[in-house]
């Protein structure tokens, strides 16, 4: 009897709660707009997608202009400006996005695995990544660069390091490490690496390194953060160009978001989107990539 | 699994970079512990309260404040550890003398963590000798010094050499946080390398590293499981 009683309780708060639930899912579906509207062919995955009015989104939470996470719990940034135009020609609101941290290490692993739809985090193309993912875009292209101090004039590019007197600080299990090797005469008296850039600039000033070297867009950062401090030496000396990582043979997805990001490059929602995030610090206007259709 | 066999090279590499650290880290913290736990144990109230805080400050603030400590306060006060740069030793372990002092400042910090809980360790082992031991030393006339180098830390070593085994295993697994401050090519950070530049399969490559500490910390476990045999039938 006393069991019976509990259970019946239990439907009782179950129903209470889910009507609760419903109620809100209505509000909020009349707020949300006539996103739902559109249209995709059956059976892709614009459709499903569409149906499920969620997309997951990987992208990076600690990536300063490109996607870090604030302190509202939202990640903000070029890259997640570039999701929620996705999202949005998606028919899928803002607030239907679920955000999913990617850092470099899972980006493949979660696309194959189904856990994110799209993965948009600084994700630069390259052949062997393409085995394993495929890439919509590119959508921006980075270059790898050199910050040094304003006062210093011994660096001119990455071959100033090949005489082996020069120091120079990157991060841990990054491109930019990576790239620089080659250019170093013996890495274990060249080479520092951090898990964050914030070390390294420390380690610049502190004069234990020359130069740090990454993509050309943190460095504008910290270079427009800490005025008459720092400069590039020398041009970019790389070509990343980044793009949006999904589930491998899905070209009709990956069709789609190309024409998506084709769109925006005309339409004037790219240039927004840099202009809210990256370019706050970057006033030169990023070059339209050519959309690689492979 | 092919990882561990086509990229064997990369793993040695960071394992022989990891025991060089972890021997030097090692021996540091034992000298350093030892002196702290003499402190504690002496006669001498100012040494007593010295030796208490330097374990109370480093047993408790977390190895990567000490880190940080270490990398960044020490260059900040002018310091590039070069007082490490002894001949001879530099000619062995080759990243002790490079003008880079990352390498010296992971010592270091290693070396202090693991001294606060080297000399807990030692001195528990000093309390497991009888007190009669050292009163004993004492009344046929042995000096504070004489008592503890010819009585009481030759009895407190054995009691002592499993917990301070735990305390060196504890060290070589946190030696992987020096990757992060400045040390380049250890263990634990060229095998994340390997999978983040050159797709490695992750799990084949994490049991790699996972190899190559155990290749360090399970045969020093077992040559205190013997040490501790022994010292059992010694005591018989």
């Amino acid at each position: 009897m006393r069991i019976t009683r509990v259970t019946a309780l239990a439907a009782a708060a179950v129903l209470a709660l889910g009507g609760a639930a419903a109620c809100g899912g209505d509000d909020s579906g009349d707020s949300g707009g006539g996103g739902s509207a559109k249209s995709f062919e059956a059976g892709t995955t614009m459709e499903r997608l569409n149906k499920a009015q969620k997309i997951t989104v990987g992208t990076k939470f600690d990536q300063p202009l490109f996607g870090l996470k604030g302190l509202d719990g939202k990640p903000a940034g070029f890259d997640v400006e570039i999701a929620k135009i996705i999202a949005d020609e998606l028919g899928i609101p803002e607030n239907k996005i679920e955000w999913v941290e990617t850092p470099s290490t899972v980006r493949e692993q979660v696309i194959q695995q189904g856990k994110v739809d799209i993965v948009v985090a600084t994700y630069t193309i390259n052949d062997k990544r393409k085995q394993l993912v495929d890439f919509a875009g590119p959508y921006y292209i980075a270059g790898q660069t050199i910050l040094v101090k304003a006062d210093d004039n011994s660096i001119t590019g990455p071959d100033s390091f090949k005489d082996g007197t020069k120091k120079v600080c990157s991060v841990t299990n990054s491109t930019p490490a990576a790239n620089i090797e080659k250019y170093l005469k013996d890495k274990s008296t060249q080479l520092v690496l951090f898990d964050v850039y914030s070390k390294c600039l420390t380690a610049l000033d502190q004069g234990q390194v020359d130069a740090i070297t990454t993509d050309n867009v943190i460095l504008t950062g910290y270079i427009s953060q800490n005025q008459g401090k720092y400069k590039l030496a020398g041009s970019t000396f790389t070509e990343e160009p980044y793009g949006i990582g999904l589930k491998k043979g899905d070209d009709k997805f990956r069709a789609f978001i190309n024409d998506v990001l084709e769109k925006a490059f005309t339409d004037g929602r790219y240039e927004k989107a840099w202009q809210e995030t990256a370019g706050k610090f970057d006033p030169n206007p990023p070059k339209v990539p050519t959309i690689d259709r492979y | 699994m092919s990882v561990l066999v086509d990229r064997f090279d990369v793993f040695a590499g960071g394992f022989w970079l990891t025991l060089q650290l972890c021997v030097l880290a090692a021996i540091g913290a034992l000298l350093l512990g030892t002196v702290a736990a003499v402190m504690r144990i002496s006669p001498v109230p100012p040494l007593r309260w010295l030796g208490t805080a330097y374990v109370t400050v480093f047993r408790n603030v977390p190895l990567t404040v000490v880190f940080f400590f270490s990398a960044f306060g020490l260059p900040t006060l002018g310091s590039s550890a070069d007082f490490l740069r002894i001949p001879g030793l530099t000619a062995v372990f080759n990243r002790l003398g490079i003008d880079l002092p990352y390498f010296r400042f992971a010592i270091i910090a290693l070396s202090l963590y693991t001294g606060a809980f080297v000399c807990e360790a030692l001195r528990s082992g000093v309390n497991a000798v009888p007190p009669g031991q050292a009163e004993a030393a004492r009344a046929i006339g042995l000096t504070f010094t004489q008592n503890l180098r010819h009585v009481v830390l030759p009895q407190a070593w054995k009691a002592a050499i499993v917990p301070l085994g735990s305390v060196i295993i504890a060290m070589i697994k946190n030696s992987a946080i020096a990757g992060f401050f400045g040390v380049v090519g250890d263990l634990s950070n060229s095998g994340v390398d390997m999978i983040t530049q050159d797709q490695e399969p992750v799990i084949p490559t994490m049991i790699g590293i996972a190899i190559g500490f155990l290749v360090m910390t399970v045969p020093l476990g077992l040559l205190l499981d013997w040490v501790e045999r022994r010292r059992a039938v010694a005591a018989r």
